[in-house]
Order: structure tokens, then sequence, then C-alpha cells
């Protein structure tokens, strides 16, 4: 059977399992044979396991057999390189975690093999989610699979690049200041954050523990819907988690409309410096809203100007401490200097483990921390980050959904941004403030610039609205189709 | 010129929980290096911390025993300092809001009262154990993320012996409490001590000094005694302290520079993302205050106004809690307070302190012992009787009743077999009988000895002498 795993979705492979058109295991072969095939330019993939994955769909099929009928049953998910599977490495794309093998799984993991997903393939990403461009992996670059001289956006490029390259069906990523929505942007697929605290991190290495979240990039809304469905909701191992129900997604897109949505276009988001295409883009699809019966109105987010150093701070802070772990006396990298003292241990394992933009930001964390600038910077931006979220709430009260770019430019080209940091940090301009804020975000594709690169429409919703949120984002789907 | 001492106590307490601060381990002790650990104790990538409700509720206990303010809305942060017995490389702490402010130890120094005041009094996660070999170190992860309360004082204390005091006393309370085993040997109870002098008369405090690595309370005072003279000397010479923490090395006897300010860690703290905030309500506070025993000083007074024994006594019997409930158990029992306090004063605590056990590994029972007290208060047996019977107890349990019926102990108090045995030992003892009708009041002892030997033990003693002094007419 020849299953075309590029046009292949979460829901078309379950209806297909259900009609018996196909078994798991037949779906995994197909997705192991596309990967062998088609990943060899992306390089989306760093490690995949073949005999697991097909372990897990023959599970499947048993569990299938035996009466199981769930949308998640059988269907293969690439895994970001972040997540925890028992048994299979876990390198965040760094050298300082070569040859760490995961000792147990994340809590997305085992939520996924309750409803039957096989964690089959872990994709690239951002040294520790530490970019926006892929670029920043120790092993390889993945390149846009929409235009090969292109980055895939980052710092979920890997999952994005998989899904976009035909070589999954869905994917994982996490997203901490776009990391899912930017990527999803620049190579066309549909990227989902949800609410912080609407899925569990445990088990999910941490880069920003306040802002980290965890979400699909998928090929439709649809699929946004049944994957978030299927990782969602309290975990015993994680506070964080806020105890809410777990709606049916899926379900609840049936009708959607843009009938009477209220759609909030922040000012502050439609700012020069940005690529003339992508706005044209994003103005156009926002008048199809419009014209589709939503109600467009003009808001304005009066603290967005100082999300990008709020985030840069908070986020910075917080890794420094997240990843002083990482120094060579339990796992992972060790180099000892002929010094061979304890401080030589941690210096060199650390200076030699980690790359560049992870060290640049470890840097300033500490430096944010630190006696006597605590309260200039770190301090400051909690308030200024309470600012933001207000901006929102506020913003809330009169609109459904806010409107917006994912970035300011479409996929660039590789190596155009690896040594000008600032470009890359203010290229998270527009997604920031949704992890400051905690609301969530989906990134839906739009339209495309005259090099037929994809660009996303970035919808916003309140905290915990995403049923709102989806069935916007389906609407739109359908507008723009 | 005469110095002024100003000492405060940093006292970490490992609380009394099932499991570890953060994660499912249990507190388990004897188990072999690196077993008692997980993902979350070990700081694994992806591993997130869970709040253990229950230290928490010890924490807030012993806050209310010491007169604390409880905090309803408290947070943890993170203490970020490399060393490889930490192994996420931070500590999860409590830096802005602890759980309990204020407070303070009421102890005795010179003989009069003193408040000894708490600064406050926050919870923690604990580092692993390191042992140093000749030519490597190992660590122990087990001890990792072990919860610990760190009670930090007020440098209210003027000498070595306020410094006892008050750790003895807080100690005391926080057994008391249940909230710790406060066991100085399994480390469940570790003080840093800063120090500081200054000129009398002067109002301002010197400059601090901490020291840390002292495992037992006779190391405290020797470092600070140590510490307090090696300061004398220094500004006495026209010196000036600089501040900085030092170590105390038992073996050399003195304090070692660890560092000095400029070398001071930034520990950067900030608060801790995983963790929600502690938000306590009334209800909870008032819930977890019913569940105090009484202070010791409280039960003291309580004991002296409700068994009306002497105040000594009432000191002795509220020392430790164990000791105290044997005390009112007993006397639940039936027996007399009086006589309970005397035998516990006496008999109990020379048994336990020669035998080295705890009043809890004992087969002696509030019962049992009650019940040997009130055959003795009943005349049933005498005393050289019941301290025969009580090692035995003591060692084995038993009924006393049923062993002294068994054995055929019971004091005899029928008087016709002590008038048989008195007319005995008047025939064979002319003498003796001589001198005491000749007003020696010693020798109707010797006689009524001699009556005990005849019963082996079990004549009432005081209806012998009543019989001799009637048979002989006196």
């Amino acid at each position: 059977m020849d299953l075309d795993i590029s046009k292949m979705t979460i829901a078309a492979a379950a209806d297909g399992m259900r009609a018996k058109d196909f078994s798991s295991v037949e779906l995994t072969q197909a997705v192991l044979k596309a990967i062998k095939e088609k990943d060899t330019e992306v390089k989306a993939y760093l490690t995949v396991d073949e005999e697991g994955a097909l372990a897990g769909a023959k599970e499947a099929d048993d569990r299938r057999a035996a009466g199981e009928s769930g949308d998640m049953l059988g269907i293969p998910v690439a895994m970001k390189d972040i997540f925890n599977v028992k048994g299979q490495p876990c390198t965040c794309a760094s050298k300082i975690l070569e040859g760490y093998i995961a000792p147990f799984d994340a809590t997305v993991t085992r939520k996924l093999r309750e409803a039957g997903a096989i964690p089959a393939g872990r994709v690239n990403m951002d040294e520790f989610a530490m970019g926006s461009s892929t670029e920043h992996s120790a092993f390889q670059i993945t390149r846009n699979p929409v235009a090969l001289d292109r980055v895939p956006g980052g710092s979920s490029g890997g999952s994005a690049a998989a899904v976009a390259g035909g070589t999954a069906i869905a994917s994982l990523g996490t997203d901490t200041g776009g990391s899912i929505r930017s990527p999803a942007s620049y190579c066309g697929c549909v990227g989902l954050k949800p609410s912080y605290g609407r899925v569990s991190r445990y088990g999910v290495t941490a880069f920003a523990s306040s802002l980290d979240q965890v979400g699909p990039i998928v090929k439709n809304v649809e699929d946004a819907a049944i994957l978030l469905g299927a990782i969602a909701g309290a975990d015993s191992h994680d506070q964080t988690v806020l105890d809410r129900e777990v709606p049916d997604y899926r379900a609840a897109l049936a009708g959607a409309s843009l009938k009477g949505l209220r759609i909030g276009v922040p000012k502050e988001y439609f700012i020069d410096g940005c690529d003339p295409e992508v706005m044209a883009s994003v103005r156009k699809a926002i008048d199809m809203c419009a014209n589709a019966g939503a109600e467009v109105r003009e808001i304005s987010l009066p603290h967005t100007e100082y999300a990008i150093a709020v985030y840069y701070i908070c986020a910075t802070a917080e890794a420094s401490a997240n990843l002083a772990r990482f120094d060579g006396i339990r796992y992972g990298f060790r180099k000892v200097g002929p010094e061979a003292t304890l401080q030589s241990l941690y210096d060199r394992s650390r200076t030699d483990g980690f790359g560049k933009e992870v060290k640049r930001r470890i840097i300033l964390g500490t430096y944010v921390l630190s006696s006597g600038y605590y309260d200039a910077y770190y301090n400051r931006a909690l308030k200024a980050r309470t600012l933001i979220r207000n901006d929102f709430q506020k913003a809330f009260e009169s609109c459904d959904v806010i409107m917006t770019p994912v970035a300011p430019t479409a996929a660039y080209k590789l190596n155009s941004t690896v040594n000008d940091p600032l470009k890359a940090y203010l290229g998270d301009i527009f997604t920031v403030p949704a992890n400051l804020a905690g609301i969530c975000g989906i990134s839906v594709p739009c339209g495309k610039t005259s090099e037929n690169l994809p660009v996303g429409l970035q919808l916003l919703g309140p905290a915990f609205g995403e049923v709102e949120l989806l069935r916007a984002a389906a609407a739109c789907e359908k507008e723009f189709a | 010129m005469k110095y002024i001492v100003s000492i405060g106590l940093e006292t970490h307490v490992q609380l009394k929980t099932a499991t570890k601060m953060f994660c499912g381990c249990n507190l388990s002790t004897d188990c072999p290096p690196n077993t008692n650990i997980c993902p979350v104790c070990m700081g694994l990538p992806g591993a997130l911390p869970l709040m253990n409700k229950e230290a928490v509720k010890l924490t807030v206990m012993s806050g209310l025993m010491l007169g604390c303010e409880i905090s309803k809305y408290s947070k943890f942060d993170r203490k970020n300092y490399f060393y490889p017995d930490m192994v996420k490389n931070y500590q999860i702490s409590q830096n802005t809001h602890p759980l309990c402010i204020g407070g303070g130890v009421d102890i005795t120094a010179n003989g009069a009262p003193k408040h000894i005041r708490i600064n406050h009094i926050h919870l923690e996660e604990d580092a692993a154990k390191i042992n140093h070999y000749a030519r490597h170190s190992g660590i122990d992860y087990n001890r990792c993320g072990t919860p610990l309360m760190e009670i930090v004082s007020e440098p209210d204390m003027s000498s070595p012996d306020e410094a006892m005091e008050y750790l003895t006393t807080l100690k005391q309370i926080l057994v008391y409490a249940g909230v710790s085993d406060c066991n100085l040997e399994d480390g469940n109870m570790r003080s840093d001590v800063n120090i500081s002098i200054r000129p009398e008369g002067q109002e301002q405090l010197g400059t601090k000094i901490e020291i840390k690595n002292m495992n037992t309370f006779k190391g405290i005072y020797a470092a600070l005694e140590h510490e307090i003279a090696r300061q004398t000397a220094v500004v006495s010479a026209g010196g000036v302290i600089q501040q900085e923490t030092r170590r105390w090395d038992a073996d050399l006897g003195e304090t070692i520079t660890m560092r000095t300010k400029e070398n001071a860690h930034d520990y950067r703290y900030f608060p801790e993302p995983d963790l929600l905030p502690v938000v306590l309500d009334d209800e909870t506070i008032d819930s977890w205050r019913k569940l105090l025993p009484e202070l010791p000083s409280q039960k003291k007074d309580r004991f002296v106004e409700q068994y009306a024994i002497p105040e000594y006594d009432a000191n002795v019997l509220s020392a430790q809690l164990p000791v105290a409930d044997f005390f009112e158990k007993t006397i639940a029992c039936g027996a007399q307070p009086k006589m309970v306090s005397n035998w516990i004063m006496t008999e109990l605590l020379r048994l336990l302190g020669e035998s080295g056990k705890e009043l809890a590994d004992i087969p002696l029972t509030p019962e049992s012992f009650a019940s040997l007290l009130k055959l003795l208060d009943k005349k049933t047996i005498n005393m050289p009787t019941a301290k025969e019977l009580f090692p035995e107890l003591f060692e084995k349990g038993g009924d006393p009743e049923a062993m002294v019926k068994e054995r055929g102990l019971g004091q005899v108090s029928d008087s016709g077999a002590i008038e048989g045995f008195a007319k005995q030992v008047i025939e064979a003892n002319p003498k003796v009988v001589e001198d005491f009708l000749g007003g020696k009041g010693p020798a109707l002892q010797f006689l009524v000895g001699q009556i005990m030997k005849l019963s082996r033990g079990k004549a009432n003693p005081q209806m012998a002498a009543e019989v001799i002094k009637k048979q002989l007419g006196v």
C-alpha cells in the first residue's frame, strides 16, 4: 500500500484505520519510508526508533482489534528532541546531552501512549529551544522544505519541517516565545500554543518554566484540536497545570463560522520595519474575515513595545537556573582540564558542551539576576509582564480573538541571523507577548509571498479560550482555502 | 576593655515527613547510597517538584509552637550556586516570603528569664551528602530533597551558654511538637552561627562572622568560645574584624577562613516558577493549631497545679514528652502522683540511663507500672519487693499482681504469723532486747530486720515493729 504522508492528516489516518483501509503498522511503515526517502535534504529528524515505532504500531493495531477506536490510536507523532520518551535519546539538540537516554516518560508522552499514538522519531530544534531558526542545533541544520535555502523557523523547526516536508503526520513542539507558531508559519503548517497551565510540562526539558508550553504542529486546525485534546489536562506531576476539564476540541469545531466574530487588530503589531508582503498578506486575510461577517476593530496593546525586553530578561533568568544542572557531574558531556579541579570540570564541560546562543542566554540571565541588577532588570521585567498581561485582559473584554502577523518576515535565508542575535530576537516580537501573558495562540497559513513563501496569521485567544480560538482558526482556514 | 557578644543561630531541622520535600521518595536513612532517588530529587531534565503538604504543616506547627506569625501567602525561590551536592545547582528555598515570621524562644540565662527572638522560619530542600576519601569523593544523593526547616534567630544570645540554652529549649519544643526527631547523630538538627563582638557601651553591633560545619552542640559551644577569644584578641590588639564566613575545624579546635566578603556567594534568588505559592486560610491554620501539644513549660506548670508535685519533679518529668506522657498515663491507671513521680525520677530514669534505652523501646507499660505502685501503696507488697520486681518489669514487662501471687511475694500482714516471728526473734536476741528496753532506738530496727529475714522479706515492717513493742510491753 502506498500512503502519501505529505497529505495525510490525523483525522484522515484515523478514518482510514477505522475503515480498515490500512493498519497502523502500514501507516507507520509509510512514515518510516518517507523519512528515509525524503528527509535526506531537509534533515528534520535527529533519530528514528524504527523498531520501537513498529512495535508501537502493532500494539495500536491490537488495541483496535480489541475494540478501541480513538482519534490518536495508531498515529505516529514526531517528537521535538526536548520531550522525555523512556528509552529514547533526549538531547535538546545539545552536545551537553549527547548520549543521554531518557529514563522516564514525559506526561505528554504518557498521554500519547495511552491514546495509542506512537512517539516515532525525534526531530531537530534550536539547542534547548533557544533560537528561531533551528540553526542553533549542535547536530545538524534543518532546511525549510518549502525553500531549501531557507530556515524552517524555530525553535521547533524540526517539527514543522517534518510535517511540511511530508515525513510526519503530526508533531509535538514547545513554545516559549513563539517556537511553535513561528516555524509553523515559516513552513506553512498550523501551530498551536496552548494557554499556560493547559498542558503538563513534566518531562519536557525546561527552558523558561513560566513560559514553556507544549503544543501541536500539524497540517490543519482539526488535527491541532485532536492532538491538543490528547495531551491537555491536569497532571499530578505538574502543579502549574490547572485542573480544568478538557473539552472535546474536535467536536467543538462543528459549525465554526466567522459571522459575528469580534476580531481585535492591535495597532502596535503593524509597524515599520516588517516585510511589506507579509503585512499585506495578513491584512488581506483579516479583510477576508471581515467580508465573511466578522466585526473587525482596531485595538491597542500599549505595552507591546516592552515585550521583547521583558521576554529576554524573564526567559534567560529562568534558563540560567534551569540549565545549571548540566554540569558534567552526573550525566551528559564532561570535560576535565589539566587543572583537574572541580571548577575546571564545570568550566570546560559547560564551555564546550553548550553552543554559543545558549551560553549567551545563560550569561544574560545570570546578569539580570545578579545582586545590584535584580531590581533594575528582573524585578522591573516582572512588573512590565503584569502590564502586558493586563493589556490582553482588557483587550479581550471587547473582542473574541486578536489577529496579528506571526512574524515580521517570511522564512529567511540560512545564515542570515546567526551572527546578529538582536535581529533574530526581534523576529519574536509578535509571538512573545502571548507567552508572557499566558494566553493561547495559533498560527494559520494565510497566504504566500511573491517568492512563494508561506505567511502565517496569528490568532490569539484568552487563557483557556482554546475552544473559541480553534473555532475561529478553523473558520479562517476554510475562508482562506 | 569589656566586650559584648552577640550570637545568632540558623538552625536546620529535618522534618518528620514520610516522603521528601518535592517527590515521593521516602525518608529512610539506612539504604545503600544512591538507591533512594528518583528523577525529581535527582533534578533530571524535565522533572518538576511537587509540594509536600505535610512539610508545610509541620513547619507551620513549629511556628505556632514558637509564637510566630504564620504567613497566609508564602512562596518558594531558587537559590543558585554550583556544588556537586546540589543536583540542579540551585536549591529550592524561601527567600522573600517565608512560612513563619517572628516568634521566639524563652530561655533561662544566669537564672533569669530571657526571650530570644526568631526572625523567621522557612522551608527548603536538603542537599546530598558528600563523603571524602583519600583519593576521591563520593556523593550520596539519598539525602537530596529531604525537607528542612530553617529557624533563623536574631543575634540575641550573649554567651555560648545562652546559645546552648536556646538550642536545648528549641530541640525540646520541636521534639514535643513531633515535627522532628532533632537527632544530632543523624544530622537532623544542624546549626550555623553568626557572632560579633562590640565594646561595652557601643549600641551598634560589631561586624558579623558566620561559622559553619559544627555537627554537635558541643562543637557549637567550642566554636563560639574559640571565636569570641579570637575576635577579642584581634580587636584588643587594635585590629578590625572583616566580614567573612569561617569553618569550624573540630580536629584543630579552631575556626578557619572559608570565604571572605569579596568571595561571598551571589545566590541570585528568584521566584521558583515550578511551584505555586502556598496560600493558607485561617481554617487550615486553626486545624493545625489544634494538633499542637502543650509547651514543656506549660506542662510543668500544669503538673504542679494538677498533681500537687514539687516544681523540681514537674521540671524533670516535663523535660521529655515520652516521660511526661508515661507519668500521666500511670496516674490515669490509678497510681498516686507523688509516688509515680518519685519512682520515675529514681528507678525508671536510672534504668533508662544505664541501659541507654528509650521509653518507647521497653516493655514496661503504664498499666503494669501503676499496678506495681498500687500493690505497694496498699501494702500488699513492701518496698524491697517492689524494688526487686521493678527491674524485671523494665526488662520483660508483665503483670505485677500475677507475679506477686505466683511467687508468694505478698507482704505478710497476718498478725498471727508476725507474732510467731517476733517471739522467735525476742528469744534469740536477749542482748538487743535489753538495749532496746534501755532506750537505744536502732535496736528496734535490728529486731524488725530479723523478722523480715525470717519472713523472707515479706513481713509488713511497720506491723513487725508494732508487734515487737507490744510483746515487750512498750
